[in-house]
């Protein structure tokens, strides 16, 4: 499989979650993990560019596939990427718990829906969970991603 | 928590599929997980082998047959959700698959699956019923064709046997008066009751074992809903009534 752009073999032991292999096996402690079975949402990954959540797919099943965590956004020390960047603007993330989670369902957002309708942007947020912020801020931080994109 | 020890299979073609369920003890297929993943990571399932249905080729098409549309095992519900087809064939099938989980869930889960899987409170199973749809079952014994009606046995049981594999599922178009509500508690969240119109055939779920065919004009008759911490029996028949209301107006 690949993560973020580098080739990784899949881990011998089939039963090994692809959130437990991102965090435990490769270091990529970025991906969070809060309930392990697809509710809160702070596991979510790229896998082949549509968001998935990680806690709910087997490490051997990404084997072929490119998975893109949090990581693999922006490049170190480059720019953020546009929705890193709106968040950081809009005060998207207080504790940043949900944040890599949440950044990336938005990415999967927005490649769908480039110019979302509030509706939409409600509906694109709904499976993830954040105790912090009210919400408020992240639909804030979502319009502005998605101006920030245009550009 | 993590899922329990097994053996995993990914077989490359349906009928080595069917041969490993057919000689295998104690083995689930994997399709989306989205819901046998969960119950692995809880310990509530802890099957010997595992078998992943994933790199089958050739089994996530969406295609138009016998006035309707199938829709093949490795068809994801956003597939689904996206398709112009059953958008055009079936437009209760597409408005019934937004209201499963969230787009991150259903960019994996698949339809057959959600069927597979049987819960009573899920949205699909109540659609098939309501169209009077079917699903086609493939093992080494052959391949059947089991009707809606047949399928739903209990609390996440079908009539599948261990060894069959659903290869698709078939829905009727659905007719000009046809409409989905349902209530629950989030958006994305298991229904506390729903019900399904398909032209004069009203379909209910999440108030009994499986999804249950009723009588438009007494919904309510011969229900008992279970009650639970989301909603009461009384407050469940009274959605009942509600979203038939809701859905014979639309
Ligand atoms: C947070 C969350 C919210 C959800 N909300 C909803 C909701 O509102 N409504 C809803 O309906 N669902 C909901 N789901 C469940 C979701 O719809 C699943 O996608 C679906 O129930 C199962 O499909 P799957 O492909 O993921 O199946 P899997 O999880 O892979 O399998 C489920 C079961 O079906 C069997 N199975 C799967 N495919 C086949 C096959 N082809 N042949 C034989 N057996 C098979 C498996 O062995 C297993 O027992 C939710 C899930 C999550 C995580
Ligand atoms: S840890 Fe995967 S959704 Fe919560
Ligand atoms: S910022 Fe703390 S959980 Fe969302």
């Amino acid at each position: 499989m690949k993560v973020n752009g580098v080739p990784h073999p899949a881990p011998v032991d089939p039963r090994r979650l692809l959130s437990d292999h991102l965090r435990h096996d490769l270091g990529l402690t970025g991906t969070h993990v809060g309930c392990e079975h697809g509710v809160c949402g702070c596991c979510t990954v790229l896998f082949d560019g549509a968001p998935i959540r990680s806690c709910l797919i087997l490490a051997v099943q990404a084997e072929g596939h490119e998975v893109m965590t949090i990581e693999g956004l922006a490049v170190p020390d480059g720019p953020l990427h546009p929705v890193q960047q709106a968040f950081h603007e809009c005060h998207g993330l207080q504790c940043g718990f949900c944040t890599p989670g949440f950044v990336l369902s938005v990415v999967g957002l927005l490649a769908e829906h480039p110019h979302p309708t509030p509706e939409q942007v409600d509906e694109g947020i709904s499976g993830n969970l954040c105790r912090c912020t009210g919400y408020a801020s992240i639909r804030r931080a979502v319009a502005r991603a998605a101006e920030l994109s245009k550009q | 928590m993590k899922p329990p020890p097994f053996e995993y299979h990914a077989p490359a073609s349906v009928d080595e599929a069917c041969a490993l369920l057919g000689s295998l003890e104690d083995a689930k297929v994997l399709a989306g997980g989205q819901s046998l993943v969960p119950l692995l990571n809880f310990r509530l399932a802890r099957p010997a082998h595992i078998v992943d249905i994933n790199r089958i080729p050739n089994l996530d098409r969406i295609y138009e047959r016998d006035g309707g549309v199938a829709v093949q095992a490795l068809v994801r519900h956003a597939g689904v959700e996206d398709s112009e087809l059953v958008a055009r064939v079936c437009p209760l099938l597409s408005a019934a698959v937004r209201l499963v989980a969230h787009r991150v869930i259903r960019n994996r889960g698949t339809v057959c699956g959600s069927l597979a899987h049987a819960d009573p409170a899920a949205e699909l199973p109540a659609v098939l019923l309501a169209l009077g749809g079917h699903v086609v079952a493939r093992s080494t014994r052959g391949e059947r064709t089991i009707p809606a009606s047949d399928f739903f046995t209990s609390v996440m049981q079908s009539a599948l046997a261990q060894d069959e594999l659903l290869v698709e599922a078939w829905f009727p178009a659905s007719p000009k008066k046809s409409a989905i509500a349902e209530e629950s508690r989030r958006h994305g969240d298991f229904a506390l009751a729903g019900a399904v119109r398909a032209g004069d055939r009203l379909a209910l779920f999440g108030v009994a074992p499986t999804p249950v065919l009723a009588d438009p004009k007494n919904p309510t008759q011969g229900l008992q809903p279970s009650g639970d911490v989301e909603a009461s029996p009384e407050f469940r028949l009274h959605l009942v009534q509600v979203l038939t209301d809701r859905v014979f107006a639309a």
